[in-house]
């Protein structure tokens, strides 16, 4: 017989071996995401820049364009993934995601506003806040939408998540009607940007737009470390967890939020990009198991791997043009998730 | 002690407690028994202070339910619901870690945990995911969530109470025993016992007090001998009972069914 308290860090140590190889993994795809591209870089060309001892092109093409795009792609990558782990803990269901609750639907219609209707009211904006009025929209759209729908999932003072999920259905259709209406109005060149950002790019990253939007991700998300227990105790139902001494009602909200900050920071950016958030945690989840104690920082690692290693798919496949990175979270993710699935079966 | 007065409770139109007096004194078991719809799990969920009263008040000690919050209510109460579930894959070990309070020290929680699973024979599944169990190995390993977190509060904080919903229903005759058992040494501890029970055998073997239960009231309550009566029990159930007493074992009762075989 295996003595629990033995089992219980047997489980620890094995983790520790799988975290090593997610990180080392990361830093590769890291890496890569500096040294590839148009122009081939080499490690000593890294190292050389990162000290200030390289020739001015390839550190600019360093500092200026991969080290800030690689910086976003790593807090998008973590923050959709560990958000996309807190919500299905949180809502006990293996198919939410941040787009769920309402996150991408209100920063998508409120992008498509200003693209759209931009022209309307850009004239009464200070011209130094006009470059960043599409990330200020996306932001607050998304944090609009999810207090919304928040509010109208309550019933009889309690939030019920069939409510929730039925509620952020209607929402993201209404959103999802407006946006299309407002496609069908628009003229050529907003059509363009339309599609564009629809389909999720990191490459209008500037360090400062980086930096803060990065910055608001990372307080987010690791604030949510202080849930990990709580988000385990959910996984017994609400009413269990409140028998366990969990205040159900304000960690839901609190949690609810605190994505909505940190995905939205990042939709702001770089546009709805889909798929991590659903399938990093899943990942993460066979690999390390269910406790969210490892369940978060193993999704942030899967999820910042997912989408550096999707950026360097679109970046180099048909240079200088750049694919939809959605279509490559789709192509890296996709096929991975079915093959643990299967090998899982197997076992 | 944990007391309800006059508690009347409402889902939607339709009244499920009618001003129903209950309590739970520590050191003692109270069985909850009724026929299906009684209210039973309803006034335990009261109890445990889950839903909001449409008319009177439970107390704490000295306490309303109403101001206690979450983690003072989980202090004092422990609560194993008729169906337990659990959504994520988590091994037993993990499982009965959850309830523990972080008050106590991980060398504190690690004999706890062990003694809990040995003492409901789940030692050797330890390591085991939940879901590969069977449905009543799966029924202990909540209890044992469940005595874990009453046991850790009440070394902590002092006396508190054990609130089961049915904790036999899907257990063969050892382990209703054993389960039974487990409530009975709990209250040995000084723990107040609350339990809803089918099995009329059971209470009279292991209840201190009986709260009988018809359409949301109280039909009567009182101890073993003074609830437990052939009567009482053919006019609740609505069928005719038999109460059979044997020198100093327990009560034993069992419907009487006409002819020599149905």
């Amino acid at each position: 017989m295996v003595e629990p308290a033995v089992a219980h860090r047997a489980a620890i140590s094995g983790a520790h071996l799988k975290f090593a190889l997610l990180l080392a993994l990361l830093v590769s795809v890291a890496l890569a995401e500096i040294a590839f591209g148009p122009v081939r870089l080499t490690l000593g060309d890294i190292t050389r820049a990162m000290t200030g001892n390289a020739d001015p092109m390839p550190t600019a093409i360093i500092t200026q364009i991969r080290a800030p795009r690689m910086v976003l792609g790593l807090g998008i990558g973590l923050s959709l993934a560990m958000c996309g782990a807190v919500l299905q803990g949180l809502l006990r269901n293996p198919l939410a995601d941040p787009g769920l609750i309402g996150i991408s639907g209100g920063a998508s219609a409120a992008v498509v506003v200003v693209i759209v209707l931009g022209d309307l009211f850009i004239g009464d904006i200070p011209t130094p806040v006009r470059p960043y009025v599409l990330p200020i929209a996306a932001f607050l759209g998304a944090l609009l939408v999810t207090g919304l729908i928040l509010g109208l999932s309550q019933k009889n003072g309690e939030m019920s998540v069939g409510r929730l999920i039925l509620v952020g259905v209607a929402i993201n259709s209404i959103a999802g009607a407006g946006i299309g209406f407002l496609t069908y109005i628009s003229d050529d060149t907003q059509l363009r940007d339309l599609t564009f950002w629809s389909m999720g790019s990191l490459a209008k990253s500037g360090w400062l737009a980086v930096l803060i939007s990065v910055a608001a991700m990372l307080a987010a998300t690791l604030y949510l470390f202080k849930f990990t227990r709580a988000l385990d105790l959910f996984q017994l139902g609400e009413r269990a967890a409140f028998h366990s001494g969990l205040d159900v009602m304000k960690i839901k909200f609190t949690v609810c939020t605190i994505c909505a900050v940190a995905v939205g920071a990042g939709v702001s950016i770089a546009g709805p990009i889909g798929f991590i958030g659903l399938v990093a945690p899943h990942i993460a989840r066979m690999l390390v198991g269910a406790s969210h104690r490892v369940l978060l920082p193993a999704s942030a690692l899967v999820g910042g791997a997912l989408l550096l290693g999707a950026d360097l798919i679109v970046r180099t496949v048909a240079p200088p043009q750049e694919l939809p990175i959605g279509l490559a979270t789709s192509l890296i993710g996709g096929p991975f998730f079915l093959f643990l699935l299967l090998r899982e079966r197997k076992i | 002690m944990i007391q309800g007065r006059d508690i009347s409770l409402t889902y939607g139109r339709k009244t499920i407690l009618h001003n129903v007096d209950a309590e739970v004194r520590f050191g003692t078991v109270v069985a909850l028994c009724g026929p299906n719809g009684a209210g039973k799990s309803t006034l335990l969920s009261a109890l445990a202070g889950d839903a909001k009263l449409a008319g009177g008040r439970i107390t704490y000690g000295a306490a309303f339910s109403d101001d206690l919050t979450a983690k003072e209510l989980a202090e004092k109460r422990a609560v194993l619901e008729q169906t337990p579930s659990l959504s994520a894959r988590f091994s037993v070990d993990e499982l009965v870690r959850l309830s523990v309070p972080l008050d106590l020290s991980p060398a504190e929680t690690d004999g706890l945990v062990s003694a809990v699973l040995a003492q409901l024979g789940l030692g050797a599944f330890a390591h085991r995911m939940v879901e590969t169990l069977s449905g009543g190995q799966r029924h202990r390993a909540h209890l044992a969530r469940v005595l874990a977190q009453l046991r850790a509060n009440r070394d902590l904080f002092g006396p508190n109470h054990l609130f089961l919903d049915e904790p036999t229903a899907s257990l063969d005759i050892l382990h209703q025993i054993e389960v039974m058992k487990a409530a009975r040494a709990e209250a040995r501890q000084g723990s107040g016992v609350l339990v809803v029970l089918h099995d009329l055998n059971l209470a009279a073997a292991f209840a201190d007090q009986v709260v009988l239960m018809k359409e949301g009231r109280v039909v009567q309550s009182g101890t073993i001998g003074a609830v437990l009566q052939s009567k009482t029990l053919s006019e609740v159930y609505g069928t005719s009972i038999i109460v059979e007493k044997q020198g100093a074992a327990p009560l034993t009762i069992r419907p009487c069914f006409e002819g020599a075989r149905l």
